[in-house]
């Protein structure tokens, strides 16, 4: 059984490294914009959870309220960031982010 | 104790990240994902962040994935997304090999990094405050400065919100048109816009 | 008096410029006189400033520095004059004769219709030769030599409505080009050798420079001369640049231009005698062939110019023998009598060229001591001092030359001085078959049949070389001014007369010179004055002759008898027989031992494929390698173009990758916490 008594801090910054990764490959293959913005809230999530870690591991309140930060901007971010979705799909009907390519150089 | 804690939490939040990348359905991910933020929560708790897990609980869960789950019912659920077919060459194996990658990498600095045990060089975790003051007082002490600036970031964000999500009259929008039209109101006689 | 020095190239300067915006309004022969007035004017000014040098106690040699031209860091070149007895004894002799020839084209060219154009490149001329012989420095001097050349080829191709003559200035040009890049590169190798181009710094730095360098530097300069001076083999544009006015041909082709290249490896003495012993040798080698090859096709010439041009060609190559010899007083005292002789001759020519109507060609000419005796008499005298008989100043100065040559010694040595003998020889007899052709015997211009029937005779198979003369680069007979006097052709109406008193004064007084010439460096002792004079310049690169006073006497009469039996010689075959009785010129001597024909058929045949080749290399390798740079980048630009698919995810990709790179640095780096 599992009756150790602190977790060692690294299992919590493999954690976040799992999660950052699942993530970022999750980003990288989806297509529809509202599941490619949770794979970055996911990313956040990560960063957030590896922020608490250090902080304990640290004994350091700032890494704390790093994590406060990175909450509100995410939230103002996915404000923002829902807005111009709904724009563009709006605009287009069914168009997902491979639609979205005027940049092609 | 604490160890059992992480193995269940790690495990909701490995799973409900599976459910968000590989669900067919919008929704279903959103719904993983709210899987996965409890659990991060619950994690928090863990490590003497309190305030933090309330706040992720709150704002995280209640609130963004809310918002989420508004869009995904105002646009309608998208079912355009094959998931079988990858239109772009060559893109899910480079992405597979990126993940892997860093995934090795960032456990690797994990694994391979020394913990020395040496104290954090700002302000101290103390043992006899509560965890919320302890926060509130760094917070409005050395952090007003961001703390301002992010109300401000907030604001900008209510704003640009609400400019984007204006309604355009159908026949006055073309393609090459910036989203962003000052003039709309003033044009001719609008046309309902078709639901 | 030495500060007047400036005076010397402003005042011919000055009259260019006014020629310039004034010269249209003064016309003829004002325009002609303001210039002879200026370069008056700057011979005043040379002979203050020679009393001033005469008369300074010390150092003989002093600089006037205007301003600075270049300052560039450790490179700094001025504007200065260096005053010492070489440059003024070449200010002075080049002004002087200037002055007389710019008198006397006032006559020649008063009938031609850009009289005032003429006096402007003139006098531009005067001021750029004499900055090339008061020029403290190399770089200085190559502006002179540049700016001679730029008006050599003004001149020649002055009448250049005729395509003749407009080819025979780009030829100067084309062929003096060859020598400039020499004295270009050499005068680069100076500067990093020595650190400075100024001819104090040379001097005083020459005998501690490695003897390579030294070599190089002088063969390099000598290149350049060989250029400007007409020497083998860069001597082809000579002869033809006698399609511009005589007055040109006298100043710049005989007196003061190919005189130039003298100057220059005087000046360069030190320089020469630290290099290896065989650059002399080279340059007296160089020299004494040249006067011998130039000997042979002048005396096979029809046009009285062409005689006196490769005649100039032959008497340079006795002064680059002389400074080859170590002899570079003998040089420059041939030099000065060259130039008194030589310009005489070319100006007794024009004076007979424009008597007869623009006639050129000897063999329609004879008999004119009569008719024009100023011009036959002043004639005679510069052609006995080119000759070489005694006491004509051409017997002084050519027999110290002979003297330095036999004085080297060796085999070398030995054999300059025959083949030196040899070309006094020969020189003796063109030039008694010149004046005896020209000025004795039958009057072949008066009478149409007998004219027809000895021309007929002698020149039957030689005909169709007139049709040929064009093409193949030398002036033919009658490209000279478009006149008013009317063509050769009526020959009934010819009658030629004396030239006018602008003519014929300056040729009384080149005359005088020209006979009593000889009395600058007589070699008896008190009166070396030339020698002396120049000694503080040049004696320590001089070599002094070791003979006994026997032997000179020995090698002086074998030169005269030798310029005697020449004379004879020419006396037999020109003077006592009738015209057709003349011997036929021969063909190869006549057409110089077809060089140009060789130069046009490599040029036209070999030398066509290999400048083909060197323009592909060009185009191909050089431009190819600046287009291909543009491709490269072009091409670089393409492909890395595909990376901007617009798809937001490739992008993320690349955020992916760059992440990795990161946490790849962290891992490398080691974290600890």
């Amino acid at each position: 059984m599992i009756t150790a008594a602190v977790v060692d801090p690294s299992w919590y910054l493999g954690l976040g490294a799992v999660l950052f990764t699942m993530g970022a490959v999750g980003l990288l293959v989806r297509r529809n914009p509202l599941v490619m913005f949770m794979c970055v809230e996911l990313m956040l999530n990560a960063v957030n959870l590896t922020f608490v870690a250090l902080a304990r591991q640290l004994r350091d309140v700032g890494g704390q309220v790093v994590v406060f930060f990175v909450l509100v901007v995410a939230a103002a971010e996915v404000v923002v960031g829902l807005g111009i979705i709904v724009s563009i799909i709006r605009r287009r009907p069914g168009a997902t982010a491979d639609d979205v390519s005027l940049l092609k150089g | 104790m604490e160890a059992a804690v992480f193995a269940v939490s790690a495990v909701i939040a490995i799973s409900g990240a599976a459910g968000v990348i590989a669900s067919r359905n919008a929704v279903h991910s959103a719904l993983s994902l709210i899987a996965t933020l409890f659990a991060i929560a619950v994690l928090f708790i863990a490590q003497d962040a309190q305030f933090l897990a309330a706040v992720q609980v709150i704002v995280y869960a209640g609130a963004i994935v809310v918002v989420f789950l508004f869009v995904i019912m105002l646009l309608g659920v998208d079912r355009s997304e094959d998931l079988e077919e990858e239109p772009l060459r060559g893109q899910r194996p480079a992405a597979l090999v990126a993940g892997i990658v860093i995934g090795a990498g960032l456990i690797a600095v994990v694994a391979t990094g020394t913990i020395t045990g040496a104290h954090g060089a700002g302000a101290a975790v103390r043992a006899d405050m509560p965890n919320v003051e302890q926060l509130g007082r760094l917070l409005f002490t050395d952090y007003v400065f961001p703390f301002e600036v992010t109300s401000v970031l907030l604001v900008i964000a209510v704003v640009g919100a609400v400019l984007m999500a204006r309604s355009r009259r159908v026949d006055q929008v073309d393609e090459d048109e910036p989203v962003l039209d000052l003039h709309a109101e003033d044009r001719a006689d609008a046309v309902e816009e078709p639901a | 008096m030495r500060e007047l020095v400036w005076l010397i190239p402003a005042l011919p300067l000055a009259g260019f410029a006014v020629l310039v915006v004034l010269g249209r309004r003064l016309g003829n022969p004002l325009a002609g006189w303001l210039a002879t007035l200026m370069v008056a004017a700057s011979f005043a000014a040379s002979i203050v400033v020679w009393l001033g040098v005469r008369a300074a106690s010390g150092e003989r040699s002093s600089t006037q520095r205007l301003f600075t031209w270049i300052p560039a860091g450790g490179f700094r070149v001025d504007v200065a004059f260096l005053v010492d007895p070489l440059s003024i004894t070449m200010a002075l002799f080049v002004t002087g004769i200037s002055a007389l020839i710019h008198l006397y084209s006032i006559g020649y060219m008063h009938a031609d219709a850009h009289f005032t154009k003429f006096f402007v490149y003139l006098n531009l001329f005067v001021f750029s030769m004499l900055v090339l012989v008061l020029g403290d420095n190399l770089l200085l001097t190559f502006l002179g030599w540049e700016g001679v050349g730029t008006c050599s080829y003004l001149l020649i191709s002055f009448w250049f409505e005729e395509e003749a003559n407009a080819s025979a200035g780009k030829k100067a040009f084309v062929t003096n080009r060859i020598g400039d890049w020499g004295f270009m590169v050499a005068t680069l190798f100076t500067f990093f050798a020595i650190g400075s181009v100024r001819y104090a710094d040379i001097t005083a730095a020459a005998p501690g420079l490695a003897t390579s360098t030294a070599t190089v530097i002088a063969v390099l300069l000598f290149l350049g001369a060989v250029g400007k001076s007409a020497q083998l083999p860069l001597y082809v544009w000579l002869p033809d640049a006698m399609a511009g006015p005589t007055p040109v041909s006298a100043l710049i082709h005989a007196a003061t231009m190919v005189t130039a290249g003298v100057y220059l490896m005087t000046r360069v003495g030190p320089v020469l005698a630290a290099a290896s012993p065989w650059v002399p040798t080279l340059i007296a080698v160089v020299g004494g062939l040249t006067a011998l090859f130039a000997a042979t096709i002048a005396v096979a010439q029809t046009d009285i110019k062409k005689v006196l041009a490769y005649s100039t060609v032959s008497q340079l190559g006795y002064m680059f023998l002389a400074i080859g010899s170590g002899a570079y007083v003998a040089a420059v005292f041939h030099m000065i009598t060259h130039a008194f002789f030589k310009a005489v001759l070319f100006l007794g020519a024009g004076s007979v060229i424009h008597g007869m109507h623009e006639e050129q060609d000897m063999r329609r000419m004879g008999a004119l001591k009569r008719a024009m005796p100023i011009t036959a008499l002043t004639f005679g005298a510069g052609s006995l001092a080119l000759a070489g008989i005694p006491p004509f100043s051409g017997f002084w100065s050519k027999d110290e030359i002979l003297l330095g040559a036999w004085n080297r010694g060796g085999f070398v040595g030995r054999g300059l001085w025959v083949i030196g003998v040899l070309t006094a020889l020969m020189t003796a007899f063109y030039v008694g078959r010149m004046v005896f052709l020209t000025f004795f015997g039958q009057a072949r211009w008066g009478d149409a049949p007998a004219h027809a029937a000895g021309e007929a005779e002698r020149s039957a198979v030689e005909v169709d070389d007139g049709a040929r003369t064009e093409h193949s680069g030398q002036a033919s007979v009658a490209t000279a001014a478009p006149a008013d006097h009317g063509r050769p052709a009526d020959q009934g109406a010819l009658q030629p007369h004396e030239s006018p008193w602008t003519m014929t004064l300056p040729l009384v007084v080149l005359g005088v010179a020209a006979t009593l010439g000889g009395a600058l460096n007589l070699p008896v002792a008190r009166l070396r004055t030339l020698a002396s004079w120049l000694d503080p310049v040049v004696g320590g690169q001089e070599i002094a002759t070791s003979a006994a006073t026997a032997t000179k006497w020995i090698l002086a009469a074998i030169a005269v008898v030798a310029a005697l039996v020449g004379l004879g010689a020419a006396g037999v075959l020109y003077l006592r027989r009738r015209f057709a009785d003349q011997p036929r010129e021969p063909r190869v001597l006549a057409r110089g031992w077809y060089v140009d024909e060789a130069v046009t058929a490599f040029a036209g045949g070999p030398g066509r494929r290999l400048f083909d080749g060197v323009a592909w290399f060009d185009r191909t390798v050089v431009d190819g390698a600046v287009n291909g740079v543009g491709f490269l980048v072009r091409g670089a630009g393409s492909g890395l173009r595909r990376a901007q698919s617009g798809y937001v995810r490739n992008y993320a990709l690349g955020f992916a990758a760059g992440a990795i790179v990161l946490v790849a640095v962290l891992v490398l780096r080691g974290v600890s916490l």
